[in-house]
């Protein structure tokens, strides 16, 4: 069975207030959905809500189709959860942390000795392992509780803006960590207000805001949808390109919208289609050896329609 | 460059062990937490100071505290035990719930397929075993100056029987320590609340008890743990059930006292004592089970 998380007619108020109002949402199969939204849009909520922290005011959570408000040990079993960088007792050491970890999840104990020095070697820990986590700085605890939600292999991971106190290697080092999850078939439910991280590594994503969810969908679709049907990709070159390529041989590939050139190495195409049309756009511009070092979907693109959504509510 | 392996290593799923194996295991884990705790080299400081004192004490005056057996244990563990009990179910009871919300260790904890009430109860147990610890230090002392005075073999059968009702007494105590600390998210509260109610609040309410209704105070546990010291003293009627006397003195050509002293038995002060528990715990968990970590 494909893991799966499903969040059905979520609704939660605090006195007049409504945090979340009914979401509907499942998710399911291996990918990365990122879940987007201003300060106080009901993110945070929705993740604790999914993970019993908080108490749904209506409506129920499922985590691999078992119900987390009736049965929460049995729901959490297969995830793998960080929410709001937990800290970690002080006195423990990361390789303790993790042990306790496994061994409430029921990490047979022949495997956890191998299985904790795997997600600390995911996270670049293995050095302070026997190190009290109470010294670490914020960064060396959110690589840990990164850890301690990978040590058990969970099928479902549920993220809260893991890049949370991380400098940029260690975004970087989130995002590489993420897409080998996405590998093995699991799916992550990530919370962020990175959209940079969320283009790089997400293949759907939710937006949500003041509570409502506005749209569900894929980032291609999302981009297409929003953007006068056309969706955007980056392409960025080694070496400076040729004036002529840009609206000549690039600009009349089929399906291309517009091409703009965002520095002499780097431009944006604008085009209508799916993912296969992408696919083979950036075949054919690899084709005319330009130098096409990378391809990507457009972040700004996607800040672009954050934004227009966000302030469509204001 | 991102290097992290990221290997995508398979979904190996793990069987999730049974509630009683979860709270055994939490119960070591936070056991061990307590251990490496400054807290806990705190109170073993505490406990080696009383000791020490104690023992210096014993040894300059001697006289009446070791004129028998019963008046040297009845002064040390009698006196000694329950003032012991409420510190260490202060220092590692007080915070043990609040501490969760308020350090954010909880949602280290609650991301785990583990239910509150495992992590409620191997709490608490782990928090009855650090301070058992130090009870058991104590008595190390209370044995070793019982020894020199008295012979290795000269141990009231009294002293196991208090034992045991400073271990109900300590799990009462802690009851009531994780009932406040559920109640509240700040940790301050909790350890304040419990100082200040078991070490004069209940003694004031048991006097308003006895003083203005005149009944047997049986709903107040500090009435209860008088039972811990009163077992060493051969003058106290205190038996299983208790005891009520009642003393008449003439002050006076017409002015009389009546005096009456209620006396709590062993097994009253048990009964007492596991009231307080399992009302504490239920209201405990009660409260865990509805707290938000918003």
């Amino acid at each position: 069975m494909p893991p799966s998380l499903e969040m059905r007619n979520l609704t939660k108020q605090y006195g007049t207030f409504t945090a979340l109002n009914a979401l509907n949402l499942k998710l399911d199969g291996g990918k990365c959905v990122g879940f987007l939204g201003p300060n106080g849009a009901g993110k945070t909520t929705t993740l604790k809500m999914l993970t019993d922290m908080i108490f749904p005011t209506q409506g129920e959570c499922f985590i691999n189709g078992i119900s987390v408000q009736q049965d929460r040990k049995r729901a959490l079993a297969e995830a793998g959860v960080l929410i709001e960088s937990p800290e970690i007792y002080p006195s423990l050491t990361p390789n303790q942390a993790l042990e306790m970890v496994a061994d409430l999840r029921g990490v047979p104990a022949a495997e956890r000795k191998d299985r904790i020095r795997s997600a600390l070697e995911e996270v670049k820990m293995v050095d302070w392992a026997d190190k009290r986590v109470g010294r670490f700085s914020k960064g060396m605890k959110q690589r840990i509780n990164i850890a301690a939600a990978l040590v058990h292999d969970p099928s479902v991971v549920v993220l809260d803006e893991p890049s949370t106190g991380l400098d940029p290697r260690g975004m970087a080092e989130v995002r590489a960590i993420i897409r080998g999850l996405k590998k093995s078939q699991r799916l992550i439910f990530m919370s962020s207000h990175i959209l940079s991280e969320v283009v790089d590594v997400c293949d759907d994503v939710a937006l949500i805001d003041r509570g409502k969810l506005l749209f569900y969908d894929t980032l291609a679709n999302v981009t297409s949808r929003f953007s006068d049907g056309h969706s955007s990709i980056d392409l960025s070159f080694a070496r400076a390109i040729p004036p002529d390529a840009v609206q000549g041989r690039i600009g009349t590939l089929p399906g291309i919208g517009s091409v703009t050139l965002l520095d002499p190495r780097r431009l944006r195409i604008k085009y209508t289609g799916g993912i296969e049309t992408q696919e083979r756009l950036v075949e054919s511009v690899a084709q005319m050896h330009l130098g096409l070092v990378s391809a990507g979907e457009s972040e700004s693109a996607l800040e672009e329609i954050y934004l227009s959504q966000i302030s469509r509510g204001d | 460059m991102a290097t992290a392996t990221g290997a995508g290593l398979p979904i190996r799923p793990v069987s999730t062990p049974d509630t009683f194996q979860q709270i055994t295991k939490l119960t070591r884990y936070q056991l061990y937490e307590y251990v490496r705790s400054r807290r806990f080299v705190a109170m073993l400081g505490i406990v080696a100071i009383i000791g020490a004192i104690m023992t210096a004490l014993v040894g300059h005056y001697r006289g009446g505290l070791v004129s028998s057996n019963l008046a040297f244990y009845g002064s040390f563990w009698g006196g000694g035990a329950a003032f012991l009990v409420v510190l260490a179910a202060v220092i590692f009871g007080g915070d043990a719930i609040a501490g969760e919300f308020q350090n954010k260790t909880g949602y280290f904890l609650m991301g785990l397929p583990v239910r509150r009430t495992t992590i409620y109860v191997g709490k608490f147990f782990a928090a009855f075993l650090a301070s058992v610890a130090m009870l058991g230090l104590y008595l190390l002392i209370l044995l070793g100056n019982g020894a020199f005075y008295f012979g290795a073999g000269a141990l009231p059968w009294q002293l196991p029987v208090s034992l045991l009702i400073t271990l109900v007494y300590l799990a009462a105590v802690l009851g009531t320590t994780f009932l406040f600390s559920s109640l509240f998210k700040t940790s301050a509260y909790g350890f304040a609340l419990t100082a200040v109610l078991f070490l004069i609040g209940f003694t004031i309410l048991q006097a308003l008890v006895v003083d203005l209704v005149h009944i047997e105070p049986w709903m107040v546990i500090s009435y209860a743990n008088s039972s811990i010291g009163n077992i060493f003293n051969p003058t106290v009627n205190w038996g299983l059930f208790g005891n009520i006397t009642t003393t008449t003195t003439q002050v006076g050509r017409h002015s009389f006292v009546t005096v009456t002293t209620y006396t709590a038995g062993i097994a009253e002060s048990i009964v007492i004592m596991l009231g307080y528990l399992i009302v504490t715990a239920v209201g405990g968990l009660y409260l865990f089970e509805r707290e938000e970590f918003t």
